[in-house]
């Protein structure tokens, strides 16, 4: 059951491109030099390969754990070796540094916790450094309302690999939340990933070779807007899982440019980025109420917008997803886009052979391909119910159901039931002192 | 000492004035302790719980030593729990939460490691810890062969619990408050010849807070161990064996417990005796429970595994990651019925990457004897997930 079905490409991936021996170069590229300079006594085996900033380190951990309320912590220009994450636990806390191109905090030698900087409070907020090279997440927020993220580069410098951490930057179960500004570079999941939280808005960013550029996760009333995604394996993503204790809704993704992302997927098996199909600009999986338009799409290899189902993910199954989980993508609409190229070579030789079938040996993909599911529990009169029908509504672009139900058996370019429209999404109201930045 | 070294740039923020920085008192006079009910007592012999002299870590007067049925991993360290609650101001008891502790409540747990033969404490060489060379603690520590490492308390302030991480001087003669933590690196000689580096981590005041957060919403600290279900077992004592929650009660510690028979108990997981789930699931609830629960700083994941919990799903039976990134392994499901190899929990159960394995804190080796139950638990789970 489990692999039967695929945008995913069919096959467990260990063979990926990008999957080995990308780690190594990363640990070496950074360290050369510094341990030199550091003249480590201690240095054995198991030691950080680069000279740990001790003095800086312990005293931005006493600036964290001693945060009062309304505190700027500042860290200024300069590169920083760290052997332990950062954490913060106080509400109202500014962490500023002088510039992402200015201070760089890199945990290539982290051996004492995962995430480069892990913070659990409310009306934080962070900007102006880059943290890269942790083991684990480059900046996790788990749970906290008023977040900005402004200006903060996270990355990986030996280029894509599954040894990478998973997370560039990742609010989780966070409420009124802005995210501007800054960039993703190589995280082994996503760039930038919002999971669970409320109210967001993610602007004028870049995600560079990560698995997935930007991702929302059952998350509920977003705006990404005006950011760059290209050479990831998927630009943006809006994606519901299971078991978790909301579903999102109501995102919407506009004048974005996501371009050329055709990465091989690089992602760890088991991840729900693993079953995005390099060459993906867009992707809505079993997500309601997406709204995607006045977007830039381009030369992204299997499609330039993808709707597909958790069916698609090669995850499903009755033990261990949630029996109230909807694994259907439905109201999505997509109007007003620019497309250009794509389609060209699907990830994965089962898209490939449809892709040959359909369209011969240099054809390629129309710009929207939908896996075919749909909840028949829910059909009226025999149809998909109007208001929860995809629609597209974008001058020539073409559809294809690739009836992933019945294993490609039957596909489909006719575009007849795609014209139609759905009510517009209304956009994301900062509140508080992110709608004073909002409006800056 | 190292670490005065490596930390002197700030000794101002972590050496707020001792008030009580006398010598630590020979055991023939039990230190005394003494609640500090503000500030950040620079030295672990200010708090009086446990004391050194005559080659032995003697308890306070009133202190009371304390184990579960079955602990969390630290790096095969030994571990010394003790607690002190003001007289005639008993816990109040619960059944599955931590007790509920007066004001002038001190917890302290003191991590320490055996010494090979011929071995000194500043030497950096340490023996992992085993029912063997374990001391109970029930009259203190005989020092003779072990490296004190650190002393972590937990003070119940009007405040809320408030958590400080003491780390041993060289002389092994007090321990000196960093709350900004420390890595000591030792060689660790295993039973095969063989010697493992270690990093030993003494954690910062904000990831004592990772652990110790039972609500993240709140994000209140909070003891973990103190909870009837790991204390629900007989206790070697110096003046004889007796049941912890009874011996509580008993001595004014505690109030409104049922009989033991009736309180819930976990499992010793070292004990073959007992079913091999229960065993699992004291281990899981343990080692995972404090953050993978429904309230807990795993919650966003979905996978609970506190020991009240039923749902085979939320236990992680066929159970797709949500956030693991490469702690997948290239598995797809958190646990498979009788696949271990095929399960993300043995997995990172058994990885020592940081951001691969788990627990994230608190460990960097693997727990062998862990492992190896959880693999035969999840061996023994009926069922598979291809429907």
């Amino acid at each position: 059951m489990r692999h039967q079905i695929g945008l995913t490409q069919g096959e467990p991936s260990l063979g990926r491109t990008g999957r080995t021996g990308q780690a190594v170069r990363l640990v070496l590229g950074v360290s050369l030099g510094i341990t030199l300079a550091g003249g480590l006594a201690s240095c054995k085996k198991h030691a950080p390969a680069a000279a740990v900033d001790k003095d800086v380190q312990a005293k931005l951990l006493g600036e964290l754990i001693d945060a009062k309320p309304g505190d700027v912590i500042s860290i200024p220009a300069g590169t920083y070796h760290f052997d332990t994450s950062l954490s913060l636990n106080v509400d109202g806390v500014t962490v500023k540094g002088a510039g992402k191109d200015a201070t760089i905090l890199d945990f290539s030698g982290l051996v004492n916790g995962a995430e480069g900087m892990l913070v659990h409070a409310s009306d934080f907020t962070i900007e102006g450094l880059t943290l890269q090279n942790t083991k684990g997440d480059a900046l996790k927020i788990n749970e906290g309302q008023n977040i900005v993220i402004r200006g903060v580069r996270a990355r990986w410098t030996g280029g894509p690999s599954t040894k990478n951490g998973a997370y560039g930057l990742y609010p989780v179960q966070t409420k009124n939340l802005l995210v501007e500004d800054s960039e993703a570079i190589g995280a082994s999941d996503a760039g930038i990933y919002v999971g669970q939280s409320k109210n967001i808005v993610v602007r004028n960013n870049t995600v560079r070779q990560n698995v997935a550029g930007i991702e929302i996760e059952n998350s509920t009333d977003a705006d990404v807007h005006d950011n760059i995604a290209t050479e990831n394996t998927g630009g943006i993503l809006v994606f519901n899982m299971p078991n978790l204790p909301v579903p999102g809704s109501s995102t919407r993704v506009f004048h974005n440019h996501s371009f050329a992302n055709n990465t091989a997927n690089f992602g760890a098996r088991g991840t729900a980025v693993a079953s995005v199909p390099a060459g993906t600009g867009v992707i809505v999986n079993s997500n309601p109420k997406v709204e995607i338009f006045d977007n830039d799409i381009a030369d992204n290899q299997t499609a330039n917008v993808i709707v597909s189902s958790y069916f698609s993910t090669g995850y499903m199954n009755k033990t261990g997803v949630a029996a109230a989980y909807d694994p259907y993508p439905s109201a999505i609409y997509i109007y007003g886009n620019r497309f250009q190229g794509g389609g060209t070579s699907p990830d994965g030789v089962k898209l490939q052979a449809l892709r040959v079938a359909m369209f011969g040996v240099g054809g390629h993909f129309p710009d929207v391909l939908w896996d075919g599911y749909f909840d028949k529990s829910k059909l009226v009169n025999g149809k998909i119910d109007p208001a929860l029908a995809i629609c597209v509504d974008n001058g020539a672009a073409g559809v294809l159901n690739a009836d992933g139900p019945e294993e490609y058996k039957n596909p489909s370019t006719d575009t007849a039931q795609y014209a139609c429209t759905l009510p517009k999404l209304p956009p994301v109201v900062l509140t508080g002192k992110l709608a004073e930045a909002a409006t800056k | 000492m190292k670490s005065a070294i490596v930390f002197g740039g700030i000794a101002a923020l972590v050496a707020v004035a001792g008030w009580f920085a006398a010598p630590m008192l020979a055991p023939s006079r039990p230190p005394v302790p003494y609640f500090i009910a503000d500030g950040l007592p620079a030295h672990l012999s200010d708090w009086g719980v446990v004391g050194t002299g005559g080659g032995r870590l003697s308890l306070g007067r009133n202190v009371v030593p304390y184990d579960l049925a079955t602990p969390l991993f630290t790096d095969y360290a030994g571990k010394l729990r003790t607690v002190y609650v003001p007289p005639g101001q008993p816990a109040r008891y619960d059944d599955t939460q931590t007790f509920d502790f007066p004001v002038g409540t001190i917890i302290s747990k003191t991590f320490y490691y055996p010494l090979p033969a011929g071995v000194g404490a500043a030497d950096g060489q340490v023996l992992p810890t085993t029912p063997a060379n374990a001391q109970n603690g029930a009259a203190g520590l005989d020092l003779t062969h072990v490296r004190l490492m650190e002393t972590r308390i937990l003070a119940r302030r009007a405040s809320g619990w408030i958590a400080l991480p003491y780390v041993w001087n060289a002389e092994q003669t007090d321990a000196e408050l960093m709350r900004t933590g420390t890595i000591e690196h030792l060689a660790m000689q295993l039973p095969d010849g063989k010697t493992q580096d270690v990093a030993y981590a003494v954690p910062n005041v904000n990831q004592c807070a990772s652990c110790h957060t039972p609500d993240n919403a709140s994000r209140k600290l909070s003891p973990i161990g103190p909870k009837a279900r790991h204390l629900n077992h007989v206790f070697a004592y110096a003046d004889g064996a007796e049941n912890q929650l009874a011996h509580w009660q008993r001595l004014g510690l505690l109030a409104d417990a049922p009989a033991p028979e009736a309180a819930p108990r976990n499992a010793d997981y070292h004990d073959t005796t007992q079913p091999l789930a229960a065993r699992a699931r004291a281990y899981l609830d343990i080692n995972c429970g404090h953050c993978h629960n429904a309230r807990g700083l795993a919650r966003t994941t979905g996978l609970h595994l506190d020991a009240g919990v039923t749902d085979i799903r939320r236990l992680g039976t066929c159970k797709p990651p949500v956030a693991a990134g490469p702690g997948t392994g290239d598995h797809i499901f958190d646990i498979v019925p009788g696949k271990p190899d095929d399960s993300i929990l043995a997995f990172r159960l058994a990885a020592t990457a940081p951001g691969i394995r788990m627990p994230e804190a608190g460990r960097t080796l693997v727990h062998q004897e862990g492992v190896a139950l959880i693999r035969d638990w999840i061996a023994s789970l009926p069922g598979s997930c291809n429907s």
